[in-house]
């Protein structure tokens, strides 16, 4: 909740879907989930789905390094100008949820630096199965957990697999080799998840990061429209 | 003035950024300077009697209504570090947009304008607490307290601290607090007199020099 609407001055405040030149500011999908879940993975392949038809940025926020914000760079989804490391003090769930303003930073000034922008993904570092993102900073939130994590996560529950507007069970490929049950991980996702979606997903399947990169169109067709 | 606004701005939760900066901890742990409550306490109250003193009598200025301009200037001159001058400016932004949100003030709005990449922190502090209706005292004691809790903080995290010892190295710091935040207080009255040039100039330049290794290093907790 703000109290100030008029915003008089250069930045924005939070969630206001505004800029303060005026044009509308850019989708902002946040990515969270345990360590070694495949997020940096997933924001790799949608910069290469996505980025010919949107103009994208991606904030990376490790706990300790700059590797995840390397990797991408190394990886040249991305140029150099359109990725930046948050650095989060050791509580990578506090930087994410708790006090925003570095990474509200980080969004605003790639706005300004390499906008317009379509769509901003926003990669928590890896952490526990409580991390969400505050409202303040994201307008939807991806929570990636992997089957090779065991296959209880789902059952478990906790606010990320609870609450996420989507969760993306990866490395489904990998399945058989830990011996994780799927069909009682997508029963589980839907008993504690009701009615929003789950995707089971396989980087190195054809699909690959495919319906994960339909449901971002989605929202930015969504985030369009109610201009 | 109201003592509970000073609450809400002094709370360690307030959402500036300040969780991920250790006051210069991360590079005295690193170096071997810090490694326990008593070289904390050391460490704690050599920074407030320094830097802490420099930053308290800032907020205070700014919080009497001196030209915050003039001190962001001031705040400068008395800041050697480059890598601590882009701390300070970060946290000040982060601080800026807390404040807007939470004590909408047109001073507030002037100086964002004026410093879109942020100010120094205390001086925005200091404005903050003008703008929550805070007295120069309130933003002295503010500064002084954040400059030293946020080391403490970030010791629990870096040296697996027991917190309760680090939370009694704060408690035996409280004399010093209330000295430095009425050499600060007594400080900004004379600055808002005679102008910025009258605020202490307290440096440690082991902080100095330990934020521009740690500014250097490839991995790391904290960013300042």
């Amino acid at each position: 909740m703000h109290l100030d609407h008029s915003h008089d001055g250069p930045a924005a405040v939070s969630a206001d879907a505004v800029r303060p030149d005026g044009r509308r500011r850019a989708l902002r999908i946040g990515l969270g989930g345990p360590v070694g879940s495949g997020k940096t993975a997933t924001v790799a392949a949608l910069c290469h789905a996505l980025r010919a038809e949107l103009s994208l940025a991606v904030v990376t926020n490790d706990i300790y390094t700059r590797e995840d914000a390397e990797f991408l760079l190394r990886e040249a989804v991305l140029p150099t100008e359109r990725i930046t490391a948050v650095e989060t003090g050791a509580c990578p769930h506090t930087a994410i949820r708790d006090d925003i303003s570095a990474n509200l930073e980080a969004v605003e000034d790639l706005e300004d630096e390499v906008g317009p922008l379509d769509l901003i993904l926003v990669e928590s570092g890896g952490d526990n199965l409580t991390a969400t993102f505050s409202k303040g900073l994201v307008d939807a939130q991806i929570f990636v957990i992997d089957v090779a994590g065991g296959d209880d996560i789902p059952r478990k529950g906790g606010p990320g697999v609870t609450t996420a507007d989507l969760l993306v069970v990866n490395k489904t490929d990998l399945a058989p080799h830990v011996g994780s049950d799927l069909a009682r991980m997508a029963a589980d996702a839907k008993a504690q998840r009701a009615e929003l979606p789950v995707i089971f997903q396989s980087l190195r399947s054809e699909e690959g990061v495919g319906p994960v990169a339909a449901w971002v169109r989605e929202q930015y067709a969504a985030w369009t429209a109610s201009a | 003035m109201s003592r509970a606004a000073l609450l809400v701005l002094a709370d360690g939760r307030f959402p500036a950024g300040g969780h991920a900066h250790s006051g210069g901890a991360e590079a005295a742990v690193k170096a071997g300077r810090v490694t326990g409550a008593a070289s904390l306490e050391a460490f704690c109250r050599g920074r407030l009697h320094t830097s802490g003193l420099v930053a308290a009598a800032l907020a205070a200025a700014a919080a009497l209504g001196v030209d915050p301009a003039a001190l962001d200037e001031a705040a400068d001159a008395r800041t050697p570090s480059p890598a601590l001058r882009i701390a300070a400016r970060r946290l000040g932004r982060q601080m800026m947009r807390a404040a807007r949100a939470t004590w909408p003030h047109p001073e507030l709005d002037a100086l964002a304008r004026r410093f879109p990449k942020g100010a120094h922190q205390p001086v925005v502090l200091g404005l903050t607490a003008r703008a929550a209706g805070l007295a120069a005292e309130d933003a002295a004691y503010c500064s002084a307290y954040e400059g030293i809790s946020g080391p403490a903080t970030a010791t629990v995290r870096l040296l697996s601290l027991d917190p309760f010892d680090a939370t009694a190295v704060l408690a035996r710091l409280v004399p010093d607090l209330d000295r430095v935040a009425r050499e600060a207080v007594a400080a900004a009255r004379r600055a808002a007199e005679e102008g910025p040039e009258a605020l202490p100039a307290a440096s440690a330049p082991l902080l100095e020099i330990g934020a521009e290794a740690h500014a250097a290093w490839p991995v790391r907790l904290f960013a300042s």
